[in-house]
């Protein structure tokens, strides 16, 4: 990362003016050097020692940054800055250290001094880190059990994510679909400010608006390519722009044309934009003809010159005496709402002018290359029918349906099991197990009798008959609704939901962490290697920890006793066997390296 | 389904049916039955349409006798007819195939929406269009080119006219319904001119589709509609501005540019002539000597060379000869030069001027020397004078023909007409813009041909409240009359008259009050409110394009448009068709993906006219005002006198019926079926008023609750979520208990029935 250094004022609160100076930060210094040199203000501050930074909302009064050396007592160095976009520069790389810091400091407390050797040199980029750091932030059962296994040194980092692979890609691609559209907002709108005091007006262009206009106004985008920067720089490119936009704005005509008339350049501002004059053309062919006005202009002989009524109050006569385009507010409104709903095509990064101009002529290209033809045609005739047809006198008919994706199964099936409990007419979840066990023999020649028909006949559509797949589904979706909803919602049907709340608590996360011990367990076997012995050797030792817990737990005198049993029963049976095998394994082990001394029998 | 109506079958296109819908095809029946003209008012959203199709076709297959029953179907709009051409292919492919086999149903336009010459297309305009195509296909033009290969020509007229001689013409189109698309593909498949093919085919066809001009436009109705057979069911679709229509058709106005174009017209007539004259004068010669004969047409023209006909009704056109002193063309050409020249007179007054046509004839007559009769033949003089120079770029004559338009008109017409002359536009009273204008107020001029040749006229649409009013207006006697109601399996549309503002003080339209900001802010409120709770598409109507314009400019300087583009896009009709068009394309495409819209409209406008805002389209149209004319305008007044005068009609009822007929017709546009659903706001605080609530169609009415006349901002908002909530539960389509609003075959058959016991 390289150094950067800018303008600002550092302050002790917030409330003092500050003391204006540069600040310079590398990737792990930051300094401070006041502009008076007198100052004894000066700063040299190592990033280690910062536990975080804080600062103040975009557009609000000031542009602060405050880097806080202790969470708790809060006191820190706070920078004001001349603007929001330098500040959010230096928040951007301070978050960047910061991160990486934290990372490495994980990282540390992640290699216990026995295992350097083993996985422990997996390097991770920040990114990634930044990822599994908002997985946990969203999850709280995850942090819970992050914060128990990893930090509690039972499980390295790695070792606890590799078991969430899944989690971490899938995440990582739907990250980069979401493209964002237009805004709504007018932005090419500008409106000047003034000072209030001296006749100038101010207008303020950033990336975003300037992309806009290019969209929003091809005119003015060929006039970039063509002007800049072999004619003019950018900067009096877009003076001469908010120069005829403020003509513009002020409805001096007068003024407009004298001033188009002397500058050329200034004309093609204010000048009718042909470029949309040719679209609008090629688009009105393609209009649903159940909507093309155009195609009615002057089909009835009313609208020959000076036939019909002319001046009866609805009808308004437009002056077209000027050529440069009386543009109004409408056009514009239309035109933006009609790129709004084009949509962005770009994915370059908004901020070098010329490099969105080019890429917008680029998109562009390619959008005209197609043409209308007669399949069009025939869509647009089904489109009309469609429309024409009167939907409740006919037999509903079977639409296009979008895959169904459930973000969160635990809240459907949840709601499904309202649902099916509501249907049962509340007798509790009767669900029926149906045995669909099959063996081996039988199960194979099923398949192959299912490939063999498909062979003979092809796929027929559709697969299968279509009630039976909602049964299916139906079914299924009760059954494991049922299941998953017994974990614990319910208030009437879960054991669980009887249980005081702590105690409850305490159990499911019992029961997760055990799971997640008992997968790295047994995952573990067979011991190849030293490393692999010695996480064994930890994961027992904190199953061990747990199963005494559970024992506290089972002991405890009170009116759940024998609630709490039956639940804490299996998870001690499960530990119970992980235990005989590893003792098993080691007495193997130790009868075949009888001679060998070694410490670890218990 | 097939169903009985007494002795027909009826073939309908769906598997249900309102019952509404069927009481409308009784009553239709029972009108083409008597053989008169009827009067149909059913509500928006009741398929009027495909009942009506559905009905004729079907008593027309039923009485297939030796002259079949055609079918004229006028729609106002190209957009509309293809919908209805698309309603009619539905309606088709559920007739028997044996019976279809003798079905032909085309839609007609002029030849810029049906040519398929790349040359004639590239002209912009559709006036430039048709003289280009006439200068390829005049019979001239295709006389010279016989003998000088070098002559250009429409390849594609000249396919057709080949085919059309060689086969027989009633067999070129094959069966089937075909839209303007339809004819341009096959038109390219053959080779054929699409245009030209149309023109010919719609003698034989079943049915035909076009707009209101094509009959009621004399101009246009004496060439195209010429040979229509007395065994027609004309029907007039949405037909609530009607009389409008007729009136425009013989109205013309001559502002100062015609004045100088028509002059420049009259040079180049005279340089024509002098050419002729040198060259062959045998011509000039010969059309004198037919215009003696009394020969103003020549007969049947080749189908090219017909234009623009009499703007005058063929049964007020004298069968005279053309008189003595106009035969000579430069006779001629020095009456339109003094005609021309008077008219340039009288422009220059300065003060506002009203006249009837009898006085302004016999001023013309002492000042111009330019008698009645000789006014009357001008046009038709002017035709044959222009065959005879053979001109084909009548684009460029267009304001010769607008003063013989106008000669024509005062020359045969003594009553029903004023002429009006404005030194300047009332609203710009600064900039000097002259015009004179020929106003037509009576309208049932020129829809009484339509009545006295046609057997059955059918006038329906889903706003002729009071539908008494129409009748008087059209000067007919209608044997059938009926407003239908609307039977509801659920509230279906929720009609509110907002009076107040978020800050109760009353919002109106009203001149004195429409500017005031607190209104605009009001207003804008009400729609920010609105757009932020209703779903997908919102329609609003404002008064007119200058009280929009000012309005949304307001918004826009008090951020409220921007307010209200946080929710949904905004959309604005403008006064360019082209730039409309697109963004009623973008609305559409919004509310289609989701991102929902907001579409700013004008009560009087082209959008109001003829687009639907159905279903997702439109939850919620908001009226902004109340859609009065333009009440200084002259003309209107001049109408409103003669209304009294004539009619007996008081100029603030017809003012009124007019407003509320055009605010119906725009918040009607939201509903499509029963199944759809939609809001309408009122928001002026003259709604509440019972004089003007009163003039609403019957199905409105009944379901504006007593509850919901005076309303402020967040009482509406209120409602409208309710409402919207009510709306998205599951419902019971046919209707639950002793109403049943969707009919199947079996109660059809049962009802029918229980009729032929009755009997």
């Amino acid at each position: 990362m390289a150094p950067i250094s800018m303008e600002a004022k550092y302050k002790t609160t917030v409330k003092e003016p500050g003391i204006p100076g540069v600040l310079k930060m590398t990737e792990d210094v930051f300094t401070f050097t006041p502009y008076d040199p007198r100052s004894a203000m000066k700063l040299r501050v190592d990033f280690r020692n910062i536990k975080g930074h804080k600062f103040s909302k975009d557009g609000s009064k000031q542009a602060l940054l405050n880097l806080t050396q202790d969470s708790e007592k809060g006191g820190g160095y706070i920078f004001e800055f001349n603007n929001f976009t330098e500040r959010n520069d230096c928040r951007d790389f301070v978050g960047k250290v910061l991160g990486k810091f934290q990372a490495l400091v994980s990282k540390q407390n992640d290699q216990p001094a026995s295992e350097k050797s083993a996985v422990s040199h997996e390097q991770l980029s920040t990114i990634e880190m930044e990822h599994r750091m908002k997985l946990l932030r969203e999850d709280s059962e995850l942090q819970k059990l992050h914060k128990e296994l990893v930090i509690g040194n039972v499980l390295t980092e790695s070792e606890f994510w590799a078991t969430r692979k899944n989690l971490l890609d899938d995440d990582s691609d739907r990250t980069l679909k979401q493209r964002t559209g237009f805004k709504s907002a007018m932005l090419a709108d500008i409106r000047p400010s003034t000072d209030g005091r001296t006749n100038k007006v101010t207008f303020s262009l950033t990336p975003e608006i300037i992309h806009q206009i290019f969209a929003e106004k091809p005119a003015v985008h060929r006039a970039f390519l063509n002007f800049v920067p072999s004619k003019m720089t950018e900067k009096d490119f877009w003076t001469k722009y908010c120069r005829a936009e403020y003509l513009h704005r002020t409805k001096n005509s007068v003024a407009a044309a004298a001033e188009a008339a002397e500058d050329e350049e200034l004309a093609v501002f204010l000048k009718h934009d042909d470029i949309l004059a040719d679209e609008a053309r090629r688009k009105i062919r393609r209009v649903d003809p159940t909507l093309d006005m155009e195609a009615d202009l002057g089909d009835d002989y009313i609208h020959l010159p000076d036939h019909g009524i002319l001046r009866d109050g609805c009808k308004e006569i437009a002056d077209s005496e000027n050529d440069l385009a009386r543009r109004t507010l409408a056009q514009d409104v239309n035109r933006h709402a009609a790129v709004v709903l084009e949509g962005r095509a770009l994915d370059i990064e908004l901020g070098d002018t010329r490099a969105v101009a080019e890429a917008l002529a680029r998109s562009k290209q390619e959008s005209t290359a197609d043409t209308l033809d007669e399949d069009s045609n025939l869509e647009r005739q089904e489109r009309v029918s469609r429309m024409t047809e009167i939907e409740d006198l006919q037999a509903p008919q079977s639409l296009p349906y979008a895959p169904l994706c459930i973000k969160d199964p635990r809240e459907y099936f949840d709601s499904q099991q309202v649902n099916a409990l509501k249907a049962l007419g509340g007798t509790g979840a009767g669900s029926k197990t149906i045995d669909y066990s099959l063996n081996t023999e039988e199960a194979y020649s099923y398949l192959m009798h299912q490939i063999s028909e498909v062979k003979a006949q092809g796929l027929h559509n559709p697969i299968v008959q279509s009630e039976v797949a909602c049964k299916v589904l139906s079914g299924l979706t009760q059954q494991i609704s049922s299941t998953r909803y017994h974990l614990g919602k319910n208030p009437q049907e879960s054991v669980l939901d009887r249980l005081p709340k702590r105690t409850k608590d305490e159990i499911m996360l019992h029961w997760t962490s055990i799971q997640e011990l008992l997968r790295h367990f047994w995952s573990s076997y067979p011991i190849t290697t030293s490393y692999l012995y010695n996480k064994v050797l930890r994961l027992k030792s904190a199953m061990t920890d747990i199963y005494q817990k559970l024992k506290a737990i089972k002991d405890v005198q009170s009116d759940f006793r024998h609630q709490i049993s039956l639940l804490v029963q299996p998870m001690l049976q499960a530990l119970d066997a992980a235990f005989a095998h590893y003792d098993a394994e080691e007495h193997k082990h130790s009868k075949k390296n009888g001679a060998k001394p070694n410490g670890f029998v218990q | 389904m097939k169903f009985q109506i007494e002795d027909v079958t009826v073939y309908f296109p769906y598997e249900h049916i309102y019952p509404e819908q069927y009481e409308y095809m009784v009553e239709l029946k029972r009108a083409l039955d008597a053989r008169g003209h009827c009067l149909l008012e059913m509500p928006t959203g009741t398929g009027k349409t495909v009942a009506l199709l559905s009905l004729i076709t079907s008593y027309s297959l039923s009485r297939a006798g030796d002259r079949p029953l055609k079918l004229l179907y006028c729609t106002r709009t190209v957009h509309e007819m293809e919908k209805t051409l698309a309603e009619l292919r539905l309606l088709l492919s559920h007739i028997p195939p044996d019976l279809r086999r003798s079905l032909l149903a085309l839609g007609l336009s002029s030849r810029k929406n049906l040519c398929i010459n790349p040359t004639v297309l590239s002209a912009a305009s559709r006036d430039s269009v048709d003289s280009a195509c006439r200068r390829l296909t005049a019979s001239w033009v295709r006389a010279a080119a016989a003998e000088d290969p070098a002559v250009p020509t429409c390849s594609f007229f000249e396919s057709f006219d080949r085919a059309a001689s060689s086969s027989n013409a009633s067999v070129m189109l094959p069966p089937g319904v075909y839209t303007l698309q339809d004819l341009r593909a096959f038109g390219r498949d053959k080779g054929w001119c699409p245009y030209f093919l149309a023109r010919q085919t719609i003698r034989y066809a079943n049915i035909v589709v076009y707009s209101y001009q094509y009959l009621l436009d004399p101009k246009v109705a004496s060439i195209i509609s010429k040979e229509m057979q007395r065994e027609c069911v004309v029907v007039f679709d949405e037909a609530h501005n009607i009389d409008n229509v007729c009136i425009e058709a013989l109205s013309v106005s001559i502002r100062r540019q015609t004045l100088e174009g028509a002059t420049r017209n009259l040079n180049r007539m005279v340089q024509e002539i002098d050419r002729f004259k040198a060259t062959d004068a045998t011509r000039l010669r010969t059309e004198y000597n037919r215009l003696v004969e009394g020969l103003a047409q020549r007969g049947s023209l080749p189908i090219t060379d017909a234009w623009l006909a009499n703007p005058a009704l063929p049964d007020d056109i004298l069968k005279e000869a053309v008189p003595g002193n106009i035969r000579r063309a430069e006779h001629f050409l020095s009456v339109l030069r003094r005609l021309v020249q008077y008219l340039k007179g009288r422009l220059q007054t300065e003060n506002v001027e009203t006249e009837g046509p009898v006085a302004f004839v016999a001023s013309v007559n002492s000042q111009a020397g330019i008698d009645q009769k000789m006014l009357r033949f001008c046009y038709d003089r002017l035709h044959s004078l222009l065959l005879t120079l053979e001109i084909t770029d009548t684009d460029e004559f267009l304001h010769i023909q607008t003063i013989c338009d106008f000669a024509t008109l005062i020359g045969t017409y003594t009553r029903g007409f004023s002429i009006i002359i404005e030194p300047f536009d009332e609203r710009m009273p600064h900039i000097p813009d002259p015009v004179l204008q020929l106003s037509c107020h009576d309208a049932s001029l020129s829809i009484k041909p339509v009545f006295e040749r046609f057997q059955s006229v059918v006038i329906t649409s889903g706003t002729l409240s009071p539908i008494d009013l129409y009748p008087r207006l059209l000067n007919f006697n209608p044997v059938i009359s009926r407003s239908f109601t609307m039977s509801l399996t659920r509230d279906c549309i929720c009609p509110m008259v907002l009076t107040r503002g978020s800050d109760q003080l009353p919002v109106s339209t009203k001149f004195d009050m429409r500017s005031d900001p607190g209104v605009v802010r009001n207003y804008g409120r009400l729609l920010l409110e609105m757009v932020a709770a209703v779903p997908d598409g919102i329609v609003c109507f404002f008064v007119s394009y200058s009280y929009m314009d000012g309005i949304v400019n307001s918004w826009n300087e008090m951020g409220i448009l921007q307010d209200v583009m946080q929710h949904k896009l905004v959309f604005i009709e403008t006064q360019d068709v082209v730039e409309t068009t697109l963004a009623l394309d973008n609305y559409r495409r919004a509310c289609d993906c989701g991102r929902g819209a907001v579409f700013f409209s004008v009560a009087r406008g082209k959008v109001a006219e003829g687009i639907d805002f159905d279903r997702h389209y439109g939850r919620l149209v908001i009226m902004f005002g109340v859609p009065f004319q333009y009440t200084l305008s002259r003309i209107l007044l001049a109408r409103l006198e003669y209304l009294r005068e004539t009619f007996q009609i008081k100029e603030g009822d017809f003012l009124t019926f007019d407003a509320l007929r055009q605010a119906a017709q725009c918040v009607g546009r939201v509903i499509r079926s029963k199944a759809d659903y939609g809001m309408m706001i009122f928001a002026d605080k003259r709604y509440s008023r019972h004089d003007k609530r009163s003039k609403l169609p019957g199905w409105i009415l009944s379901h504006l609750h007593d509850a919901h006349l005076n309303l402020s901002t967040d009482m509406a908002l209120h409602i409208a979520r309710e409402f919207l909530r009510r709306m998205a539960q599951p419902y019971d389509k046919a209707g639950s208990g002793g109403k049943k609003t969707l009919l199947t075959q079996e109660d059809i058959e049962r009802m029918s029935g229980d009729a032929m016991e009755m009997f």
